[in-house]
């Protein structure tokens, strides 16, 4: 899998906000790359930066009050960052497309989802009028839509919030992009509803080659679609590895907490073992390890020197004091 | 020792109207419809169901926060359902809510003290300098302390407020809470802290918990029984362990195997439902489930099923009805 191509390389990326409390590091110096048709998942709690990296990527931050502050974001060989309003327009939507977790607030309520399905057609390929609204049909076909005919002229507020997702999906599949950007796809549905949108991304992923960002702090989504995780926290990865190392052989204190507060990795009724605290606001991060506060393994070092992320054979962690290093789980498995 | 009945719903109903227009007829919604179940004293009784099943509405019901339609529900033995409003106001001193949006359930303009004492203060209770205390014991309790009791709700993170939520109902010592998603809004590391709060609580103070949730597998580690509802109706129930081990109801089954998998190895067989929940204003006929249902029969289609108890659990399911096994 390794041999693949990368799509996207993420470089000390560092994304700034400007508030009236001063400058908030929201993401403050991420690594990553994501290779032709892997799902990487981006894990962590509200305010740790993984809608802001996504964000990022598209070119999307809220500006002026967040931007870019310095790193580098190579897609299929260019520099994101350096690449002004008028060309990020032709990548997204075409070569980058993104899924919102909001599918009631991210349709348009006055146009009609034909309309807002043959936009990117229009913007990105030469097709006609006729050519776009049947390849608009055999997209929402394609993701499950019944009576596609009909629903290509009806609002969207006619349609439920599953079958928005779906109409989102197939928006963000049209132009084929080679990387789809899906930011908590699921989160807003209920558990039925949510058992399908992952069949269909599943069913999707294993006919293109497509590359998928998935950004989560559900681990059990997490187990079901990705490749590699990547675990953040207050702006930082903390921990990345290939999906069955993060959940056999977590590394990072931060990673070990998130899987056994899972309700199922307990006994039942007994006292769930929880993090301490709650995640620190952007400007209360302390000099060292963000983590230490909430850590009961921390020590003076982790309170004084921020940690560097190290790697250990394919896994990558950024802790002084990681608790089980893989050379260990190579022995043991 | 057979345990004492707390609670005991009985075809509780509540129907809203909805008006179409001027000429047309009211169309109505049946948001509860016909449930029946019965809460154990020191137990925690689940509601699970997707969004629009009505396991809210149940629980605001019970509280009378929103007057049913009809229907009786029992109080430890005294039927609470026609109680006149000053009465229902002095028996909530029993009955306590923990609601969902810890951001929207508190207000802000008033202090953590204001907050926490006016419960003992609507209901008459200790000196005022003894509600002070009382406050300040409670904060303890949940794990905050007596520096925040003049903070605004502001100035807490969500964990911190769903906590003061829990506070303000757990101070009037009540003997049910029901507790409306509680977690849901928060994040997972935080969930797990305020679901140990839950279950201590209920453990020092003998509580008996309706606990509304989406979140099955919360439900399996917090609840003794649990009831599972689909459009207003309640389509099974039975002890979490056995719900869990082997769910009767098709709509269960569909419901539990729809959870997302623990470990990247583990291998699940998926009953994927197809299409959307039905429209409440416009049920399907017979059974509610059955355009989704993988089981259903012919009779599923005309007639609503009846409610049968098949080994420990109670289910409404033609299948499971007599002439048909």
């Amino acid at each position: 899998m390794r041999e693949r191509a990368p799509i996207l390389e993420v470089r000390q990326l560092k994304t700034h906000i400007k508030t009236a409390n001063g400058i908030v590091k929201a993401v403050d110096g991420v690594d990553f790359t994501i290779y032709e048709g892997e799902t990487v998942g981006i894990v962590g709690e509200s305010g740790c930066g993984k809608s802001m990296t996504s964000l990022s990527v598209m070119g999307l931050l809220p500006k002026p009050m967040a931007y870019i502050e310095s790193g580098h974001i190579h897609f299929a060989g260019r520099d994101l960052t350096q690449l002004s309003e008028k060309e990020m327009r032709k990548l997204r939507g075409n070569d980058i497309s993104m899924i919102f977790q909001e599918p009631m607030t991210s349709l348009n309520p006055v146009f009609t989802i034909g309309q807002q399905l043959s936009e990117p057609l229009k913007q990105h390929t030469r097709l006609n009028k006729k050519e776009i609204r049947n390849a608009v049909i055999s997209m929402l076909q394609s993701v499950g839509i019944p009576r596609a005919e009909q629903i290509i002229d009806e609002y969207p507020h006619q349609l439920s919030g599953g079958m928005r997702q779906r109409v989102m999906i197939s928006l963000a599949m049209l132009c084929q992009p080679k990387l789809l950007i899906a930011d908590e796809p699921t989160t807003a549905l209920d558990v039925t509803i949510q058992a399908q949108i992952l069949e269909l991304m599943k069913a999707i992923k294993a006919t293109t080659n497509m590359a998928m960002m998935l950004i989560t702090h559900d681990l059990g989504v997490v187990a079901e679609m990705c490749d590699r995780v990547m675990v953040m926290y207050a702006g930082q990865v903390v921990e990345s590895a290939d999906v069955r190392t993060i959940f056999n052989r977590p590394t990072h204190p931060y990673t070990q907490g998130l899987l056994a507060s899972m309700p199922t990795a307990n006994e039942r009724k007994g006292e769930l073992s929880s993090i301490p605290g709650s995640v620190p606001r952007p400007d209360e991060i302390p000099p060292g390890c963000a983590f230490a506060p909430r850590c009961s393994i921390a020590t003076d070092r982790c309170r004084q020197e921020r940690p560097v992320l190290q790697a250990y054979e394919n896994q990558w962690t950024r802790c002084w004091h990681p608790i089980s290093k893989p050379s260990e789980v190579t022995h043991a498995t | 020792m057979l345990p004492e009945p707390l609670l005991e719903i009985k075809q509780l109903k509540k129907y809203y109207e909805i008006k179409k227009g001027w000429f047309q007829p009211m169309q109505q919604v049946r948001a509860v419809d016909d449930v029946t179940f019965t809460v154990y004293k020191g137990e925690t009784f689940g509601l699970v169901g997707e969004s629009g099943c009505g396991k809210s509405t149940t629980g605001r019901a019970i509280l009378r926060l929103q007057e049913h339609t009809s229907g009786e529900i029992r109080f430890a033995g005294r039927d609470i359902s026609g109680l006149p409003y000053t009465e229902m106001r002095q028996l909530r001193r029993k009955m306590q809510m923990v609601f969902q949006d810890p951001y929207a359930s508190l207000n802000p303009k008033k202090t953590i003290l204001q907050i926490l004492t006016e419960p003992l203060r609507v209901h008459g209770l200790y000196a005022p300098e003894e509600r002070v205390q009382k406050a300040i014991e409670m904060l303890e309790i949940v794990g905050l302390s007596e520096y925040h009791l003049h903070s605004y709700p502001h100035e807490f993170s969500g964990g911190q407020r769903q906590r003061i939520g829990i506070a303000r109902a757990v101070i009037l010592q009540p003997e049910l809470i029901i507790a409306d998603e509680p977690v849901s809004a928060l994040d997972v590391s935080i969930q797990s802290q305020v679901i140990n709060l839950l279950l201590q609580l209920q453990r020092d103070f003998h509580l008996t918990y309706i606990f509304i949730s989406h979140d099955l597998g919360v439900v399996r580690h917090m609840t003794d029984r649990v009831g599972v509802m689909y459009l207003g109706k309640l389509v099974e129930q039975a002890k979490t362990e056995e719900l869990f081990r082997s769910p009767k109801h098709p709509y269960t089954r569909a419901l539990l195997s729809a959870v997302p998998i623990r470990h990247p190895d583990e291998k699940k067989e998926r009953v994927v439902l197809k299409g959307d929940v039905p429209s409440p204003l416009n049920p399907p006929e017979g059974c509610h489930f059955h355009p989704r249902c993988p089981d259903c029969m012919q009779i599923c289609k005309t007639e609503k099923p009846p409610v049968v108890e098949v080994g420990d659990h109670v289910v409404a399911c033609h299948l499971y009805a007599t002439e048909n096994r």
